[in-house]
């Protein structure tokens, strides 16, 4: 329906397979993801749902298919180029992956110095971000020292500190109380009225439940065609 | 620039035991080497000014006149290898020997006659083979009829020469072991390094860092490294130095021999070298490292 006519999606995929090995990690799967859309991908474990972002940032390459992200064509970006698609992405990985050896500044301030930004407005932009994510004091604390939920939230702060086209969440409420599982939504939920893309990767139900935003299965590597929120696919 | 320098100290700061391994390396790597280098300077010195004073003196017999000189004169001035040839005149000799001697001049004074000869004072041309030449020369020297005596003291700095060449050749082979010997620690303390810090890179690049962000300050690094060991090398040669210059002057005063330390160009270059030591070495791990 709405989706169908999607006007301009950021995200295309083509009949995407993906296979470690013997294992069909992904089998066929096509989808658009729209421009400023919100969309969940859930789905049991081991369904292929972190596969599936990874692919979108090229983490990984696909096995078959085609991955259109903002136009260009996965296929054809040179490891160069690379760096830049990345860019594009605010990742929140499923193990949030922090430099341990890195205070909670230094990890999100890293993805602006990459970038290339200036000192100042990385000082700015840093300290706004984490003031949202109430972590403005423990800027400093190095990530063994911080709970999973404070790890959690200097992820979400590092994924849109370079304020990306598209945020790929991947278990962002993993684990946490709904306080803070309500601190980080609600600033993705920013983010998104700010124009941003959201995918979220989750089996937390009480996400989906209250949900008006699509919402894609997937099981065992494809698209369960017989969930009711997908069949408008 | 400075922020990727800043970026390289912290890491060398995170990582100090590898890198004061590396400096420590380098540093005694340029340390061997330089005082191997040295050595061949300082013993160079030495060969090159006996080279250049090499000479035979060729006693003329008391028999020979006007005649017997010129003759001689010109059969040595057509022998291979001969750069010039001076006549000594016992006169002059004499008068020679009296600046030498001033302490016991009442000596040569009291004496009613010359007993000096008349000397030729033979100049070979310096060339790599002299030492081993200069037997052959003196001997045909010697079969001159007029020529009494002949005499060249310093030969046996001439088989000292030739040792010398086969220790520069030994030298210059240890230097490109050295060479890679160092340049092999150095790329594997870098890679160490860098391994310890894989996942950090890894998550650097998963937040869009290009390759050039992530080597650049490893490159910093293995500048540092480099030109921070070459110093403490050098330093390290200069204390020697003093210490070994000090006692040679204390045991051989009278000997006169002259050692000099490097010159500031060489000590450049070897600094230029050490930096680029521990650029090649970051260089090859980093090549191996981002490969994967
Ligand atoms: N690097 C890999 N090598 C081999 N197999 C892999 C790799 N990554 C994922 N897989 C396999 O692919 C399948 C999908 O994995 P994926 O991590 O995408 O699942 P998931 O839906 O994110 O699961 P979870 O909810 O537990 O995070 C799994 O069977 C997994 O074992
Ligand atoms: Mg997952």
């Amino acid at each position: 329906m709405e989706e169908m006519t999607m006007k301009n999606p950021i995200v295309r995929m083509f009949h995407v397979h993906k296979r470690y090995g013997a294992k069909k990690a992904l089998v066929d799967i096509t989808l658009d993801i729209g421009f400023n859309e919100w969309i969940f991908v859930t789905g049991p474990s081991g369904a292929g749902k972190s596969t599936l972002l990874r692919l979108m940032y090229r983490g990984e390459s696909v096995s078959e298919g085609q991955i259109l992200v903002d136009g260009a064509n996965l296929l054809r970006v040179t490891s160069r180029q690379v760096p830049m698609l990345r860019r594009k992405f605010g990742v929140i990985f499923q193990d949030f992956k922090l430099i341990p050896t890195k205070t909670a500044y230094e990890n999100v301030s890293l993805v602006l110095e990459v970038a290339g930004e200036k000192p100042a407005m990385i000082r700015k932009k840093v300290n706004s971000v984490l003031r949202n994510a109430g972590m403005e004091d423990k800027m400093n604390n190095y990530p063994p020292s911080l709970s999973g939920g404070e790890q959690q939230r200097v992820a979400v702060a590092r994924a849109i500190v370079g304020d990306p086209k598209i945020i790929l969440a991947d278990e962002p409420t993993g684990s946490l109380d709904s306080k803070s599982a309500g601190i980080i939504m609600d600033l993705l939920k920013g983010f998104h009225a700010r124009g941003a893309t959201i995918v979220i990767a989750t089996h937390d139900k009480e996400l989906i439940e209250s949900t008006t935003h699509r919402i894609i299965h997937l099981d065992n590597g494809r698209v369960d065609e017989t969930d009711p929120n997908v069949v408008n696919l | 620039m400075i922020f990727f320098l800043k970026r390289a100290i912290k890491d060398m700061a995170d990582n100090t035991f590898l890198h004061i391994v590396t400096i420590i390396t380098i540093a005694l790597s340029i340390l061997i080497a330089s005082s191997i280098g040295l050595l061949f300077f300082n013993a160079g010195d030495v060969m090159s000014t006996w080279k250049k004073g090499i000479r035979i003196m060729a006693y003329v017999s008391p028999a020979a006149g006007e005649q017997g000189l010129l003759e001689t004169r010109g059969a040595m001035e057509k022998m291979n290898g001969v750069g010039g040839v001076r006549f000594i005149s016992k006169e002059e000799a004499l008068a020679d020997l009296k600046i030498q001697m001033k302490r016991q001049l009442s000596l040569i004074e009291n004496l009613d006659r010359n007993p000096l000869p008349d000397a030729f004072e033979i100049q070979m041309i310096p060339t790599d083979q002299t030492w081993e030449r200069i037997e052959t020369l003196a001997a045909h020297i010697q079969s001159l009829p007029m020529i009494d005596d002949v005499e060249y003291g310093q030969a046996w700095l001439g088989r000292l020469s030739n040792i010398f060449s086969l220790f520069q050749f030994i030298g210059i082979t240890m230097g490109v072991l050295f060479f890679m010997v160092t340049v092999f620690i150095i790329s594997n303390t870098i890679r160490l390094a860098l391994y310890s810090r894989r996942e950090e890179i890894e998550i650097m690049r998963l937040v869009g860092a290009t390759d050039a962000f992530i080597k650049i300050p490893s490159y910093f690094a293995g500048l540092i490294q480099g030109a921070v060991g070459g110093l403490l090398g050098l330093i390290a040669l200069y204390i020697s130095y003093l210490v070994i210059s000090a006692n040679i002057e204390k045991n051989f005063s009278f000997y006169v021999v002259d050692i000099h330390f490097l010159s500031g160009k060489v000590i450049l270059w070897i600094l230029l070298y050490s930096i680029f030591v521990g650029w090649l070495g970051c260089f090859l791990s980093l090549k191996q490292f981002l490969k994967n």
